[in-house]
């Protein structure tokens, strides 16, 4: 049934040091909303649980990506549209940018967060892939201060995340250490647009004196939260690439993840395509090998 | 602005025009549209944000209108298929539209006429690649897509004319 508006309380305090100060107040009282791509729809479809929601939607301090000479700082409240037409983003983040591009459609494109992303914290959002390969970190923020962690630490198990009652995330910092590597991103669905992955992978490579040099894999979809497949990674690392390796890979990304039948795919279909997926980067990588 | 959580006054721009609207802040922009400011072009289809059908312009980007608290669009200029043409003629992609053979039912075509129109703006000559994907968040039930792009290819043409 559908949520009727006057049992719910929204504000919009149009600050970040307001809205801050409101969550310190009353510590897990408020429910940040941004730009309502995840909230709305259970809103709509009455299940938001949550009574009294705080907008952070269009808030200036959190609308930014500040560049400078390590790391590409970009404010929790920047759309999927933003990421996608910043210069340095696509040309240094590409698989930040690919999966902006290829989540929900145009509309949702102008409203999702990266921060709101990031905090729904479904095993199934097409950016944290990229956010862990790039090993990035997120500065959260309350009124006690801010804490920088990273990005891999920040999902504590399915939907649960670090962040205490009174914080926010301000931004995500994504160092600029990759130029060179080789991108690959993949997302399976059951059409390109508006469809929940599947699977979705991420992953960056280096080739060096022909063996792969670095490798970092990450996909989402086949485990309670976005994961790093750290063994497969260290399985390719140093390694010239044949046939048996490749093999060998792909069944070490299976057994890495822990996927399971829901209603959009099953344990076993993720478990093929994943391991397909992580061979299909490694022939890229191979070509790059002479 | 620090409002709510009981009804509050909304002022913002609606297809040019200056309104001010009575609401909880927690009423969604799509609803306000048809029962209170009594414009019925952007329609609810899935009120998930999946179908497009309440696509609408909020500060000249494309939204679902249905995933958005009327409270974020306190001073919002708005743009709804109302407001793209005249009264005396169509806009050139619902004319296109008509050509093309690009509405059947029609629920979704308010929808399919601001993703285009948004599109356009952004990119006034769209490749066919292009098209799709400014679409790509509008679903058409009687799945009449390859019209649907043609006519926003054929928009485009005339414009460019």
């Amino acid at each position: 049934m559908r949520s009727d508006p006057a049992n719910f309380e929204l504000v919009a305090p149009g600050n970040l040091s307001a809205v801050i100060s409101l969550m310190a107040k009353h510590p897990g009282e408020w429910t940040p909303i941004a730009g309502g791509t995840d909230l709305m729809v259970l809103y709509s479809a009455g299940k938001l649980t949550a009574r009294k929601l705080v907008s952070l939607w269009n808030l200036p301090e959190l609308r930014q990506i500040q560049v400078s000479d390590n790391e590409v700082v970009v404010g929790a409240g920047c759309t999927y549209t933003d990421l996608r037409e910043h210069e340095v983003v696509v040309r240094e983040f590409p698989l930040l940018a690919s999966a902006a591009c290829w989540t929900g459609g145009i509309a949702n494109q102008n409203r999702g967060t990266l921060g709101g992303n990031i905090v729904n914290a479904s095993p199934a959002a097409d950016s944290l892939p990229a956010l862990l390969v790039y090993e990035a970190e997120v500065i959260l923020v309350s009124e006690r201060g801010e804490r920088r962690v990273k990005y891999v630490d920040f999902h504590t198990g399915y939907k649960q995340t670090l962040l205490a009652l009174d914080e926010l995330i301000r931004a995500v910092c994504l160092p600029r250490q990759f130029a060179g590597y080789i991108s690959y991103s993949r997302k399976v669905g059951a059409r390109n647009a508006q469809a929940i992955s599947k699977v979705c992978v991420a992953a960056l490579g280096r080739v060096a004196d022909d063996v792969v040099a670095d490798v970092r894999i990450a996909a989402g979809s086949v485990a309670p939260v976005p994961i790093r497949l750290r063994e497969t990674e260290q399985l390719v690392k140093g390694k010239a690439m044949n046939a048996s390796l490749v093999s060998q890979v792909r069944e070490m990304a299976r057994i890495e993840i822990h996927p399971i039948d829901d209603i959009r795919s099953t344990a076993a279909y993720r478990s093929a395509v994943l391991g397909n997926l992580v061979a299909g980067f490694l022939e890229r990588l191979s070509a790059q090998i002479a | 602005m620090s409002i709510g959580p009981a009804q509050c006054e909304i002022s913002l721009t609606v297809n040019g025009k200056p309104r001010t609207v009575r609401v909880y802040p927690m009423e969604r922009l799509l609803d306000v549209l048809r029962h209170q400011l009594e414009l019925t072009g952007a329609k609810e289809g899935c009120g998930e944000g999946e179908c497009g059908s309440c696509s609408i312009l909020m500060d000249g980007a494309l939204v679902n209108s249905c995933l958005v608290p009327i409270l974020q669009a306190q001073g919002a200029n708005i743009v709804t298929v109302e407001g793209i043409a005249d009264a005396s003629a169509l806009h050139r992609l619902q004319q296109s539209l008509l050509n093309c053979g690009g509405a059947q039912c029609g629920i979704c075509t308010p929808g399919i006429v601001m993703a285009a129109y948004h599109l356009l703006r952004k990119n006034p000559q769209p490749s066919m690649d292009n098209i799709k994907e400014g679409l790509s968040g509008n679903l058409c039930r009687c799945t009449g897509y390859a019209q649907i792009c043609e006519a926003v290819a054929e928009a485009a043409a005339h414009e460019a004319r």
